[in-house]
């Protein structure tokens, strides 16, 4: 079966942070992403877990995003300017894909 | 004296406040045992619904008085300003820097419902009536704080404020069904109260037994992971600040000649500081201060102060002021 490369971004991020992401996104012309909630962690912030949260202010989510490899610094563009200061990981890595024209 | 330690006693012996500490305990023994979110946001639109339902109607049923707007205008002014005098406090106990400092202090000019309603049960189980527009001065103080604790951090230059983020602090889904449920309450009068009187009224206090449990929970796990952050000056700072803001607006409700609930209420709102709308607002806005300063600070040392010390504190002083019961 025949394969496309593509790039998977992955960008954990405060869940306040939510809106403005997929916004900038948007923006960006990066219509298609995938927001998933996460259950915990640990990293340079501390301890964090979505359990028992008050509001949305100490959970994360994280934004996946699958795209052609040309558009991979337009969608970083738009996005670094929102999580630089935020707690989070942004991390690219190679993917294949089936139907590249959805891309 | 003996009074205070009575009220103290009945208070923390309420089902409401052994709720809250078991779900304390609970969380530092490391239990499993939780709330689902979706359950717990469920009872919080609950709370906010019946207590809002129940303001609006009560003024329905009461009429305006001329302190409304008085009222109002105070519970504005107290968000503003009490930062500062948190800020101020932080400066000289503790050795915050600027940036965590104004977060905290925002924090702490906003409200908490949540002991805005165990106050309001302690005083619905006294038969204490208080003016039922408290509910509104409640959603009024949520937000001016949060621009407060902006401009001691930007007045040095760099703004945090854009129109996403007041759009989002005014439009606060705490806030909306506060104001919309006290809106509805005071369209539909006694006519609505009576309508759903059976759903908001006697399931009250179970409900809110509930949500104590998942507050507990919460705070006990927000103790464990970041009881370092709680210097001397930073818990000292957590437990004076309250007892400050009580006192400023106990003096300010005698100027309002509120009624004794609406005293102890307006002392309960200026004492109590937020761990829901502000947080989420500085995640925003304020993202290099250190969550776990003003949520474990407001969470973990205020909220249970206030809601097991506190709140009699304040209810003894109002009586002692105010007089009658």
């Amino acid at each position: 079966m025949e394969t496309h490369r593509a790039k998977r971004v992955a960008i954990i991020i405060e869940a306040p942070m939510r809106r403005r992401l997929e916004e900038a996104f948007i923006m960006a012309g990066v219509t298609g992403y995938t927001v998933v909630p996460v259950l915990g962690g640990n990293g340079r912030s501390g301890r964090w877990s979505s359990e028992g949260q008050v509001g949305s202010s100490g959970g994360m989510v994280q934004f996946i995003s699958i795209v052609r490899p040309e558009r991979l610094d337009m969608l970083l563009e738009a996005a670094i300017e929102l999580v630089e200061k935020h707690m989070g990981v942004v991390t690219i890595s190679d993917c294949e894909v089936l139907r590249a024209e959805r891309f | 004296m003996p009074e205070v330690i009575t009220l103290a006693a009945e208070n923390i012996l309420s089902p409401v406040i052994l709720c809250f500490v078991l779900g304390l305990l609970a969380a530092l023994g490391r239990s499993d045992l939780s709330i689902p979110e979706s359950a717990a946001k469920m009872l919080s639109i609950y709370l906010l619904f019946a207590i809002g339902f129940k303001g609006g109607a009560s003024v329905a049923g009461h009429g305006l008085d001329g302190t409304l707007v008085g009222t109002l205008l105070t519970g504005v002014a107290f968000s503003a300003l009490l930062p500062f005098l948190a800020y101020a406090l932080l400066n000289l106990l503790t050795r915050l820097d600027r940036l965590n400092a104004a977060a905290v202090a925002g924090h702490y000019g906003s409200i908490s419902i949540v002991t805005f309603l165990a106050g309001a049960s302690l005083l619905s189980l006294r038969g204490i009536e208080a003016e039922g527009y408290m509910v509104a001065v409640a959603a009024v103080m949520e937000a001016p704080a949060i621009l407060t604790a902006l401009w001691l951090v930007s007045r040095k230059g760099d703004s945090r404020l854009d129109p996403a983020l007041l759009r989002e602090i005014l439009m606060n889904g705490s806030i909306v069904m506060l104001v919309g449920a006290f809106l509805i309450g005071w369209i539909t009068g006694q006519q609505g109260m009576a309508k759903i009187e059976p759903f908001i009224g006697a399931p009250f206090q179970g409900v809110l037994c509930l949500f104590l449990l998942d507050m507990g929970l919460i705070a006990g796990r927000g103790l464990r992971r970041s009881y370092k952050v709680l210097s001397v000056g930073v818990l000292a700072f957590g437990v004076l600040m309250p007892l400050l803001s009580s006192a400023i607006g106990l003096g300010a409700a005698v100027m309002l000649d509120l009624s004794l609930g609406g005293t102890v209420l307006l002392m309960i709102l200026a004492a109590s500081a937020s761990y829901i709308a502000v947080p989420a607002a500085m995640r925003v806005a304020l993202p290099e201060a250190d969550p776990s300063i003003y949520l474990t600070l407001s969470l973990g040392v205020t909220f249970p102060f206030n809601l097991a010390v506190g709140i009699p504190i304040y209810y003894a002083a109002a009586l002692a002021v105010k007089g009658g019961a």
